[in-house]
C-alpha cells in the first residue's frame, strides 16, 4: 500500500480512534488482500510507510461477502458492484479473506 | 458485522472494486464513510 494512503489511514485512526472502525476492502487479488489487510491490522509489512510498526488491528472485511452485501441497499450494490461481482472470482476473495482473518482452523 | 452507524474506510482496488464504489454501498448501509480511495496493486 502506498504510503500516501498509509498516512491517510493512520489520520483517520488518530481522528475517530480505532475501536469504532471497520476497513472494507475491495481488491480481487489475494496477494493485494494480504497486504491491504496486514498493512491495517499489523503494520505495513514492507516497512516502508507510517503504519511501518503501527499496529491498528482494525476488523477488515471485503464489499464482496454475503455479510456486507446483505446489508447494502440492494439496487446501489447492483449498480456500483453487480458487473464486478460476475466478473471477479468472488469465491477466491471469501476464502482469502477468510484466511487472512484466520477463521479457516489455520 | 454490523456496520450501520460505524466508521468505514474503503480500500478499494482498481483491479477490483474502486474505492467509490465500495463508498456508495456502505453509505446506503448506513454507515459513515470517513476515507474512501482507489489503490493500484502492482
Amino acid at each position: 500500500m502506498g504510503p500516501e494512503s498509509q498516512s491517510q489511514i493512520k489520520a483517520v485512526a488518530d481522528r475517530f480512534g480505532t475501536d469504532d472502525l471497520v476497513v472494507v476492502l475491495g481488491a480481487a487479488d489475494p496477494e493485494a488482500l494480504e497486504v491491504a489487510a496486514e498493512t491495517v491490522t499489523t503494520g505495513d509489512p514492507a516497512y516502508a510507510g507510517p503504519l511501518a510498526g503501527v499496529s491498528l488491528g482494525l476488523p477488515v472485511v471485503h464489499i464482496l461477502e454475503p455479510e456486507v452485501k446483505e446489508q447494502v441497499d440492494p439496487d446501489v450494490y447492483s449498480e456500483q458492484v453487480g458487473l464486478l461481482e460476475l466478473t471477479l472470482d468472488t469465491d477466491a476473495v471469501q476464502t482469502a479473506m477468510r484466511k487472512l482473518r484466520h477463521e479457516d482452523g489455520e | 458485522m454490523k456496520l450501520e452507524g460505524r466508521k468505514v474506510i474503503a480500500l478499494g482496488e482498481r483491479d477490483g472494486v474502486p474505492g467509490e464504489a465500495i463508498a456508495s454501498c456502505l453509505a446506503s448501509a448506513g454507515a459513515d464513510v470517513v476515507f474512501s480511495f482507489t489503490e493500484c496493486f502492482v
